[in-house]
């Protein structure tokens, strides 16, 4: 029987567990040179002077500025779609932009050195004025980069309303959603470490989820060729789409050079949460119109994004809330676009759903603000409109490849008790009591691997009979040492344990795109499968050698870890003797294979159940059940899988309920520590109802989907529709996320008034 | 000063400045780098061990302060290769995915199950408010706590 679909335990636990991760922090580097960053207090001013004096008359204190900085800017991606002219220094020369940017940087023997350092070197700034909010970005009275003469850095589809989209609706209703920002808090901060080889070549020790793409980067930003730079990402605590190559990488390594000593940076949490990019930041606004039986006939999704102060990734994450924005359903006129602003505040980029999240917590808001003006059940509105053929093309050019959202909300339904915890509800409401109940829905479609990229995987069988997996692709704590290796295995029939998948080192592993928006697996994992299938071709041919038979006859038995000549078992090799032959025969390295595989996007999709229980007297939340549907297609590790959907259901219901990165009308951050950002804890969260369900996509070997982003994009507006459900008999049709006790009580207090 | 310390059964006597933190003490005098730090406001539980059998945030405590006592980490868990109750339910409830914040968890998972042998799942989600992880949703986490107290760990 294949291991494939197994609850198989992770082979990287033990040194986790025994307190043996290699984490960047880790690692001795002897000599190491230490890297304080100086950070910007304010949110927008001219740097006048910078007094670096005191700081340099500590011992072995050096101090440079952005003047001594001679790389060039950042400049984002043309696929991005940034605005010409909108680029980033290193080290901020004339102007600072946002609260955390990096003004000056201490070097010092050790970390308390440069610390107190950081404190003794004085920036002299002229105040600017500050733009925090996004709709008074557009207004462009506050320029970011006046060069530019707009803070408007992207736009995606038609910034022209069609005023005839509604036309023939019975109905129509508005609303708006605001995505919060969010911090991505990781729980492992940044570090970085380098240092140069007496041949000129780099080592750069990175937190990182890309090892690749970061060598591809740090070369071309230093001017080198991608093999003068040898970048390894060891065990990496969390990513969650943040964690790619940013201007402290590029300083650490530049200084490196510079230097000409090993050179190391950690950033402090309070440093990370405003280093780090943020994520989300979108407002949106949506209309939906439908006939009197609640068929949906056209839709409109407004966003205003939030691109920080230094847009990139961030302006382009809108075009993806825009290619998703009709959801599961089949919906015959849409008009999605958005603008993405600057602002006085920390970059946006990609974190946890990365652009999706935002589309589904917009059409989901929609429906059910459609039942509820058609006093239609919200299960039932949605069953009316769901896709139901595939592959189906959207409007907006998304082509789904595999689906059953209706089996996906029956199978939530049923787990959930629907019907019960609606009469439940009903009581409550006739009861009158403070205590009332929520019950919220969603269904959703993601999409994975959103730019059809490619992976590299390349098998290799060992002396012993064992077998090395070299994959581009990295873990960060997905677990790819145990699902890639169970993936060779069911293969090649070598024995799970005798499977050593090898990641993160540029020197180990020829190529690689890396791990974020949900991939790994479908390109990953199925260019792992195809190299493995390839390694048993030309295993084939030279038992075929030995036995002087063709290979066509001979068959790989994965049950024995045999090569046999079909139909006779006895004549044949096992792996081992055959891996101890082909060496002796100097064949050995014949037992090998590569394979990149480049993949269409996926669609992974389900439905999520949230209930909760609001005061009604002071407003505060409690969620008491979330049940969660979410169908990746084939699951290699179901262990794993769920792992992911918990971790994912909890960052989803976080913004639910509980985070948002605030700023004040200055631009300084009022919750940039884990004090004062409300990331949840085991006591705020309840346990996960996890129902399992796989619909195999076409698309691959493996029939897999994404998983590591579902549950966040399902659970948000699962728990956000069920606070505003709680509440609906009140006249409360809008509730802010997060939806903690401060936003219910004032919208509570509107109801009333 | 002078610190006297007890650390995963071995005593050392280390020279550690009167602010140095008890974690940065671990980590970087006696080179114990499985205690991870996650924050700098004593909020994510990461840097947990054991003081006088007790969990602390290691970050919150000087190095000062921990002359004469004795102090477990997470090397000092299960020495010798086995892993201990508490670990080995780690591992078979998928309790850890990026594994920075589970020597804290473990650290404080075993402190409240010498405190609190048969803990409820409320219990246990109270017990742990002072940890954060980012991966895992909490929800193996419970479950492996609730495993490791059956076989009385």
């Amino acid at each position: 029987m294949s291991i494939l679909g197994n609850r198989v335990l992770r082979k990287e636990d033990p040194r986790f567990l025994r307190g043996e991760g290699s984490y960047v922090e880790n690692l001795p580097l002897e000599g190491a040179l230490e890297v304080t960053f100086v950070r910007s207090q304010l949110a927008h001013a001219r740097i006048r002077s910078i007094d670096a004096s005191a700081a340099e008359s500590m011992p072995n204190v050096q101090v440079l500025t952005g003047a001594d900085v001679d790389v060039e800017p950042m400049v984002s991606p043309p696929p991005f779609g940034v605005a010409a002219g909108i680029s980033r220094p290193l080290v901020a020369r004339d102007v600072v932009r946002y609260v955390g940017e990096i003004v000056a940087i201490v070097v010092s023997e050790d970390r308390v050195t440069g610390a107190d350092a950081a404190e003794l070197v004085f920036v002299d700034y002229d105040p600017l004025p500050v733009v925090v909010d996004v709709h008074e970005a557009l207004k462009d009275e506050v320029l970011l980069f006046p060069e530019v003469g707009t803070n408007v850095s992207g736009t995606e589809g038609p910034q022209e309303h069609d005023e005839t989209l509604f036309d023939g609706c019975d109905v129509v209703v508005s609303g708006t959603v605001e995505s919060q920002r969010l911090a991505p808090c990781p729980l492992e901060p940044r570090s970085t470490a380098a240092e140069v080889g007496p041949d000129g070549r780099i080592t750069a020790w990175l937190s990182t989820q890309a090892p690749h793409g970061d060598r591809q980067g740090l070369a071309a930003k230093l001017g080198l060729e991608p093999e003068q730079v040898r970048v390894i990402a060891p065990d990496v605590g969390g990513g969650f789409g943040a964690k790619t190559l940013n201007v402290e990488e590029i300083l650490v390594v530049w200084l490196a050079r510079k230097l000409g000593r090993p050179v190391r940076w950690t950033e402090s949490r309070s440093e990370s949460m405003v280093g780090l990019p943020h994520g989300r930041g979108q407002h949106m606004t949506f209309t939906i119109g439908s006939d009197r039986e609640g068929n949906v006939l056209a839709y409109r999704l407004e966003s205003l994004a939030d691109a920080g102060a230094y847009p990139g990734l961030g302006s382009f994450l809108p075009h993806l809330t825009a290619l998703m924005a009709s959801g599961v359903y089949a919906i015959p006129k849409l008009e999605a676009s958005s603008r993405s602003v600057a602002t006085n505040t920390v970059p946006i980029s990609a974190f946890r759903g990365a652009g999706r999240p935002e589309a589904a917590q917009a059409i989901e808001r929609a429906m059910d603000a459609l039942a509820a003006e058609l006093a239609v059940d919200p299960a039932e509105i949605r069953r009316r409109n769901f896709i139901k053929e595939f592959p189906y093309e959207t409007e907006t050019g998304a082509v789904y490849d595999s689906g059953d959202y209706e089996g996906a909300l029956d199978l939530a339904l049923r787990a959930a008790g629907y019907d019960e915890l609606r009469a439940e509800q009903r009581r409550r409401r006739e009861e009158g009591g403070p205590k009332q109940l929520g019950i919220g829905l969603s269904t959703y479609v993601e999409i994975t691997n959103g730019v059809g990229e490619t992976e590299f995987g390349e098998v290799e069988i060992t002396e012993d009979g064992g077998a090395i997996l070299r994959t581009g692709s990295f873990s960060h704590g997905q677990g790819h040492e145990t699902t890639f290796a169970m993936i060779a295995s069911a293969q090649l029939g070598i024995p799970f344990e005798r499977i050593t998948v090898v990641k993160g080192d540029t020197d180990d592993v020829a190529r690689g795109t890396g791990t974020y928006a949900s991939k790994s697996t479908q390109i990953g994992g199925v260019a792992a499968r195809l190299a493995s299938d390839e390694v048993v071709v030309h295993a084939r041919q030279i038992v075929a050698d030995y036995l002087e038979a063709s290979p066509d006859d001979i068959v790989l038995d994965p049950a024995e870890a045999r090569l046999h000549v079909a139909g006779s078992p006895a004549q044949g090799f096992a792996w081992e003797e055959l891996a101890a032959r082909a060496a002796a025969d100097g064949r050995l390295a014949e037992l090998k294979a590569q394979h990149e595989w480049k993949a269409d996007p996926s669609f992974p999709f389900g439905a999520h159940v949230a209930v909760v229980e609001v005061d009604t007297e002071t407003g505060s939340v409690e969620l008491i059940r979330h049940v969660a549907v979410d169908d990746a297609g084939t699951l290699i590790n179901p262990l794993v899988a769920e792992g992911q959907v918990h971790g994912g259901v909890a960052t989803g219901v976080a913004q639910a309920l509980y985070e948002r990165f605030a700023y004040d009308e200055h631009g300084t951050p009022s919750t940039s520590t884990f004090a004062d950002y409300s990331f949840p804890s085991a006591a705020d969260l309840p346990s996960w109802e996890t129902v399992p369900m796989e619909t195999p996509t076409p698309l691959n070997a493996l029939g897999v989907k994404g998983i590591g982003e579902s549950g966040t994009i399902g659970a948000t507006p699962a728990v956000h529709n069920a606070v505003i459900d709680a509440l609906g008999h009140l006249g409360v049709t809008h509730v802010d996320m997060p939806a903690n006790g401060q936003n219910v009580w004032r919208a509570l207090q509107e109801a009333r008034s | 000063m002078k610190v006297t310390v007890t650390v995963n059964g071995a005593r050392h006597e280390v020279e550690a400045e009167p602010r140095q933190l008890l974690v940065y003490f671990l980590r970087n005098q006696l080179d114990l780098k499985g205690t991870n730090v996650g924050c700098d406001t004593s909020s994510c539980g990461a840097c947990t061990v054991l003081l006088d059998g007790e969990s602390v945030k290691s970050c919150t405590v000087l190095a000062v302060q921990a002359d004469g006592c004795e102090v477990t980490t997470i090397e000092g868990l299960a020495p010798g290769g086995e892993l201990h109750p508490v670990q080995q339910a780690f591992h078979e409830r998928h309790a850890l995915q990026c594994g920075y914040c589970t020597p804290g968890f473990v650290m404080a998972s075993v402190s409240l199950l010498r405190e609190n042998p048969d803990p409820s799942e409320e219990e246990i989600r109270k017990a742990l408010d002072g940890n954060l992880c980012r991966c895992t949703g909490y929800h193996n986490i419970v479950r492996a706590i609730q495993a490791a107290a059956r076989t009385g760990a």
